[in-house]
C-alpha cells in the first residue's frame, strides 16, 4: 500500500464533515419538501451519503467491522427500501402532495430551533468522545430531531413511514460518529427492525386504505376508544 | 463417537416431543396419523423419560450448556434428584394422558387439531425445560413457553366468550407470576448480575432480601399453583381447557409451579428461617380448606376437580411449610420425613387426578354434558370409566389401601412429631394445624362420593344418558395406567420412599429417616415402628379376604343369586331420575355449616308456583374482596391519565419529542 492513497486523519475528518453537512442539508430538504416521490430520493440522497461517509471512517481507522455497517447501509438503505417505497406508491397510486399539520416555513423555523438545541446538548458528548468524528455528533442529533419532528408535523402515513426511517439514519449517523459504530449484534438487530417495521408499515397501508379509503391518518382518530 | 450422558437422553426425548409437535402441524389434515402415531409415539416418548427420570434419581447430577439463546447468555441445564423427580412425574403421568388423548381426539376432524398437536407437545416440551433449566434466563423461557402454549390449549374453542374469559384470566394471573418470579431471580442474581442457578445459590444479601426474594418466588409460583388468593384462574381454566389439557394443567403444570417453589426455596435460598414456613403452613391450610369446601359445592363436574386440585396443592404447601420450619430448627429428620409426604403426595396428586379428569372427559364426550345435575346412572353404560374413576375417587378420599393414604397419613404422622419443636408458641399452634388436615381429608372424602355417586350411581337424570358409550380403547388404556399407578404407588410406599432419599440429601442433607430397609418391605414405618407403621399390602389383603367372606356369606345365606327389580319408590305413582338426591341437596349442609365462606345469591319458588324453578349462585368471595376493588382502582387510575389518549399519532409522537428533549437538555445540565 502506497502511502498516497491512504487518506490523512485531516483529510478524512475534512470529508466527514462535509458528509455531515450534507445530512443536515438533506434533513432540512426533507423537512420542506411536500412531493412525496422527492421525498424518497431525498431518502435514498441521504443512505448514500451515510454510506460514503461510514466508508471514510472506515479508510481512515481502519475498522474493517465498519466496512459490514457501510455494507449493510448500501443495499438496505439505499436500494431495498427505496425501492420498496417507489413500488408501495405505485401500488397505491399515492404521488399527490403531501398536506402538512403546520406549515413549512414555521416547521423550518422550528427545525433551527432544534439545531441549536442539538448542538448545545451534544456538546458534553463530544468532548468525552475521542473519535475523529466528534464534531458531528450535534449534527447527528439534529438529524434525528429534525426527522422526528417531521414525523409529527405530517399527516399522511408514507410520509411519516419515510421520517421514521430517517431518523434511523441519524442514529446510525450518530453511532458511528460517537462510537464507529455500534457492536455488530446490535446493527443487525436494527437492520432487521427496519425491514420489518417495513413489512407492517405496508400492511398497514393497505389495511389503513382500506378502511377510510384514504392514507390519511387523522382518520384513526375515530378509532379511538370513547 | 463418544457416549451420550444422561442429561443429553433426557433432553433428547424432550426435543422428540417438540418434533412430534411440529409433524402435527405438516400432517394437519392426516386427522387419523395425527390421532393414530403421533400421540401414542408421544405416550411412548413419556415413558422412555420417565424411565431416564428414574435412572436420574439414581445417578449423580449432570449438567450441559446449550449453545442457544443469546449471545453470552446460553442455556444451562442440570439434572439433579429434584428434578428427576419431577421428570418422573411428568413422564409418568404424561403416558397416560397422551394415550388418552390418542383416543379423545380420535373423533375429531377439525382443521384445528394439527395445532392442538403441536401447543400440547410443545407444553410437554416446555415442561420438561422448566424442570431442566439450571439458570434464570432458561427458566423464564420456558416457563413463558409453558404459559403460552397452555394459554391457547385452554382457548381451544375460543369462540365461547366465557372460554376466552376463562382465558384472559389465565393469562393475566400468569403474568403476575411470572414478573415475580423475574423480580426474584432479579433480587437473588442481584449482586453479581449472574442468572446461573450456581451463582444464586451463593446469594448471600441481608434476611430482608433474602425474605422478599422468597416472598417473591411465593407469589409467583403461588399464581401458578394456585395458592389463595391467586386461585382464581383455576376454576375457570380447568373446566374450559379440553380434559387431557385439564388432566396435563392439573396432575402436571401445577406441579411444575410446586417443583419452582422448592427449587427456590429449599436449593438456592436454603431456607433456614422458621415464620417463613410458619407462613407457608398458613396460605396452605387456608388454600385447602378453600378449595374444599368450594369444592363440596360445586355443580359442575370439572370445576368440582379443579377445586379439589386448589385443596390438594394447600396440602402440598401445608408439607412444605412444615418442612420448613423442622429444618429451621435443625431437625433434619423430621424435616425430611415432611418433605418426603410433600413429593409422594405431589406424584399421587398427579396420578389420581389426572385420572378423574380424563373419567370427566370420557363422559363429556358420550353425553356432552359436565353438569351434575344432568347426569346419574352412568356406570350402567360406561362402565370401564366408572369403575377406573372409582379407584380415582377412592385415592383422592385418601382410603387405604390406595396412594392418597400413604401420602396423607405421612403427613399426619410428621405433624405428630411437632410437640418436639423448640418454640413455645408454635408447638401449641401446630397441632391446629393437624387437626385441619384431618377435616380436609374428610371433607375431600365427602366431595368425592358426591362425584362418583351422582355421576356414575343412582338412575339416569336425563333421557340421552342412556346412549352413553364407554370409552374407546386407546382411552381406556390411559385410563387403566393412571388408575394402576394410583394403586401400585399405594401398595408400594416403601419403594418410593427409598427413591426420593436422594431428593432428601439434596435439599435436606438427610435421609433414610424412613424405616425402609429392604427386609422391611412390607411395613412402612416413621422412625419407630413400635410409634406407627403401616402396610398397605396386608391391609390389601384384608379388605380383600373381607369382601370375599361377606359375599359369600351372602350367597351361602340370605339368597342364592342377584335379583333386578325397580327401586322402592315410596308409594309415589310416578318417579323419574329427577327425583333422586341432587348435588345440591347433597352438599346443603356444608352450605350450611359453612356459609360465611361463600357469596350466595338464591330465589325460592313460591309455593304455588306452577312451573317452579330453584336458583342458587355460590360465588368465590374473593371476586369481591380483592379482584373486583383492585380492578376498579386500575380503571379509575386510567380515566386519571385517559385525557393523555387523544387518539391522533402526532399527539402521540410529540409526546415522545418532549420527553426525549427533556431529558437531552437535563442531561446537559
Amino acid at each position: 500500500m502506497t502511502p498516497a492513497i491512504i487518506l490523512s486523519d485531516a483529510l478524512g475528518g475534512q470529508l466527514i464533515n462535509l458528509c455531515a453537512a450534507i445530512m443536515l442539508l438533506l434533513g432540512f430538504a426533507m423537512l420542506a419538501q411536500r412531493r412525496i416521490l422527492s421525498l424518497i430520493n431525498l431518502f435514498m440522497l441521504q443512505g448514500a451519503v451515510l454510506f460514503t461517509s461510514t466508508v471514510i471512517v472506515a479508510y481512515t481507522t481502519h475498522q474493517s467491522h465498519l466496512y459490514w455497517s457501510a455494507g449493510l447501509t448500501l443495499s438496505l438503505k439505499v436500494i431495498a427500501l427505496p425501492y420498496i417505497l417507489h413500488r408501495l406508491i405505485r401500488k397505491l397510486s399515492v404521488k399527490w402532495d403531501v398536506e402538512t399539520i403546520l406549515n413549512i416555513p414555521t416547521t423550518m423555523l422550528v427545525g433551527i430551533a432544534l439545531v441549536v438545541v442539538a448542538f448545545n446538548v451534544a456538546q458534553p458528548i463530544s468532548q468525552l468522545s475521542g473519535t475523529i468524528m466528534r464534531a458531528t455528533i450535534g449534527i447527528a442529533l439534529a438529524c434525528v430531531l429534525l426527522s422526528f419532528l417531521m414525523m409529527i408535523t405530517r399527516s399522511k402515513a408514507v410520509p411519516q413511514v419515510i421520517a421514521f426511517l430517517a431518523m434511523e439514519n441519524g442514529l446510525f449517523f450518530a453511532a458511528t460518529s460517537a462510537t464507529y459504530g455500534m457492536p455488530m449484534v446490535v446493527e443487525l438487530g436494527i437492520a432487521l427492525d427496519v425491514m420489518v417495521g417495513m413489512v407492517i408499515f405496508g400492511v398497514f397501508f393497505f389495511q389503513i386504505r382500506q378502511q377510510f379509503d384514504s392514507l390519511d391518518i387523522r382518520h384513526m382518530e375515530r378509532i379511538k376508544e370513547e | 463417537m463418544s457416549r451420550l450422558a444422561l442429561i443429553d437422553w433426557v433432553l433428547i426425548t424432550a426435543l422428540i416431543w417438540l418434533a412430534l409437535g411440529i409433524a402435527g402441524v405438516f400432517l394437519a389434515h392426516r386427522f387419523t396419523v395425527i390421532s393414530r402415531v403421533l400421540f401414542p409415539l408421544g405416550a411412548i416418548n413419556s415413558l422412555v423419560l420417565g424411565i431416564l427420570a428414574l435412572v436420574g434419581l439414581l445417578s449423580e447430577t449432570q449438567e450441559l450448556i446449550l449453545p442457544i439463546g443469546l449471545p453470552g447468555l446460553p442455556f444451562h441445564l442440570r439434572l439433579d434428584a429434584l428434578s428427576s423427580f419431577f421428570l418422573f412425574l411428568l413422564g409418568a403421568t404424561s403416558a397416560g394422558i397422551s394415550i388418552y388423548a390418542a383416543g379423545y381426539f380420535r373423533k375429531s376432524q377439525s382443521a384445528v387439531l394439527g395445532l392442538q398437536c403441536l401447543l400440547y407437545h410443545a407444553f410437554l416440551t416446555s415442561m420438561s425445560f422448566v424442570l431442566l433449566a439450571n439458570d434464570g434466563y432458561a427458566f423464564m423461557v420456558a416457563w413463558e413457553t409453558m404459559a403460552l402454549s397452555s394459554f391457547f390449549l385452554v382457548t381451544a374453542e375460543h369462540r365461547h366468550p366465557e372460554i376466552r374469559r376463562a382465558g384472559y384470566l389465565y393469562l393475566l394471573i400468569a403474568h403476575i407470576g411470572s414478573v415475580a418470579i423475574l423480580l426474584s431471580f432479579g433480587l437473588m442474581a442481584g449482586s453479581t448480575g449472574d442468572y446461573t442457578f450456581d451463582a444464586m445459590r451463593q446469594f448471600a444479601d441481608g434476611a430482608f432480601w433474602r425474605t422478599t426474594a422468597f416472598l417473591l418466588a411465593l407469589v409467583g409460583f403461588g399464581a401458578k399453583a394456585g395458592i389463595l388468593p391467586l386461585h382464581v384462574w383455576l376454576p375457570e381454566a380447568h373446566p374450559a381447557a379440553p380434559s387431557p389439557v385439564s388432566a396435563m394443567m392439573s396432575g402436571v403444570m401445577l406441579k411444575t409451579a410446586i417443583y419452582g417453589l422448592l427449587r427456590v426455596g429449599f436449593d438456592l435460598l436454603h431456607a433456614h428461617t422458621w415464620w417463613w414456613g410458619l407462613l407457608l403452613l398458613l396460605v396452605g391450610l387456608a388454600t385447602a380448606l378453600f378449595g374444599v369446601v368450594f369444592s363440596a359445592v360445586q355443580t359442575d363436574m370439572k370445576r368440582l376437580l379443579a377445586y379439589s386440585s386448589i385443596e390438594n396443592i394447600g396440602l402440598i404447601t401445608l408439607g412444605m411449610g412444615l418442612t420448613l420450619i423442622f429444618r429451621a430448627f435443625g431437625m433434619t429428620g423430621f424435616a425430611s420425613l415432611a418433605l418426603t409426604a410433600t413429593l409422594y403426595h405431589c406424584l399421587n396428586h398427579a396420578f389420581f387426578k389426572s385420572l378423574l379428569f380424563l373419567s370427566t372427559g370420557s363422559v363429556l364426550h358420550a353425553t356432552g354434558e359436565r353438569n351434575l345435575g344432568k347426569l346419574g346412572g352412568l356406570i350402567h353404560q360406561m362402565p370401564w370409566v366408572a369403575w377406573l374413576a372409582l379407584i380415582g375417587v377412592l385415592a383422592s378420599a385418601g382410603l387405604p389401601p390406595l396412594n392418597g393414604f400413604v401420602s396423607e397419613w405421612l403427613l399426619l404422622q410428621s405433624f405428630l412429631f411437632t410437640p418436639e419443636v423448640p418454640h413455645g408458641y408454635l408447638n401449641m399452634l401446630l397441632p391446629v394445624f393437624a387437626a385441619a388436615i384431618a377435616l380436609i381429608a374428610a371433607l375431600a372424602g365427602f366431595t368425592m362420593v358426591k362425584f362418583f355417586g351422582v355421576v356414575f350411581l343412582g338412575q339416569p337424570r336425563e333421557e340421552k344418558l342412556a346412549q352413553a358409550h364407554d370409552a374407546s380403547r386407546l382411552s381406556r388404556l390411559g385410563l387403566l395406567w393412571l388408575a394402576a399407578g394410583c394403586v401400585l404407588l399405594g401398595l408400594m410406599p416403601n419403594v418410593i420412599v427409598s427413591l426420593l432419599d436422594p431428593v432428601m440429601q439434596l435439599l435436606i442433607g438427610f435421609g433414610r429417616q424412613l424405616d425402609a430397609r429392604p427386609e422391611n418391605w412390607l411395613f412402612l414405618a416413621p422412625f419407630y415402628e413400635e410409634r406407627a407403621s403401616y402396610s398397605p399390602i396386608i391391609f390389601f389383603c384384608g379388605i380383600v379376604a373381607m369382601t370375599l367372606v361377606s359375599w359369600l356369606a351372602v350367597r351361602r345365606y340370605f339368597h342364592s343369586r342377584a335379583k333386578r327389580v325397580p327401586p322402592w319408590d315410596c308409594g309415589f305413582p310416578l318417579q323419574t331420575g329427577r327425583m333422586q338426591d341432587t348435588s345440591e341437596g347433597y352438599s346443603q349442609p356444608i352450605r350450611r355449616i359453612f356459609s360465611p365462606f361463600f357469596k350466595r345469591t338464591r330465589q325460592h319458588p313460591s309455593p304455588f308456583d306452577a312451573q317452579p324453578r330453584y336458583l342458587s349462585i355460590v360465588e368465590d368471595p374473593f371476586w369481591y374482596w380483592l379482584y373486583l376493588p383492585v380492578a376498579w382502582i386500575v380503571e379509575q387510575g386510567t380515566r386519571v391519565v385517559d385525557f393523555l389518549q387523544r387518539g391522533r399519532i402526532a399527539i402521540y409522537l410529540l409526546y415522545s419529542f418532549a420527553t426525549l428533549i427533556t431529558l437531552l437538555v437535563l442531561t446537559r445540565g
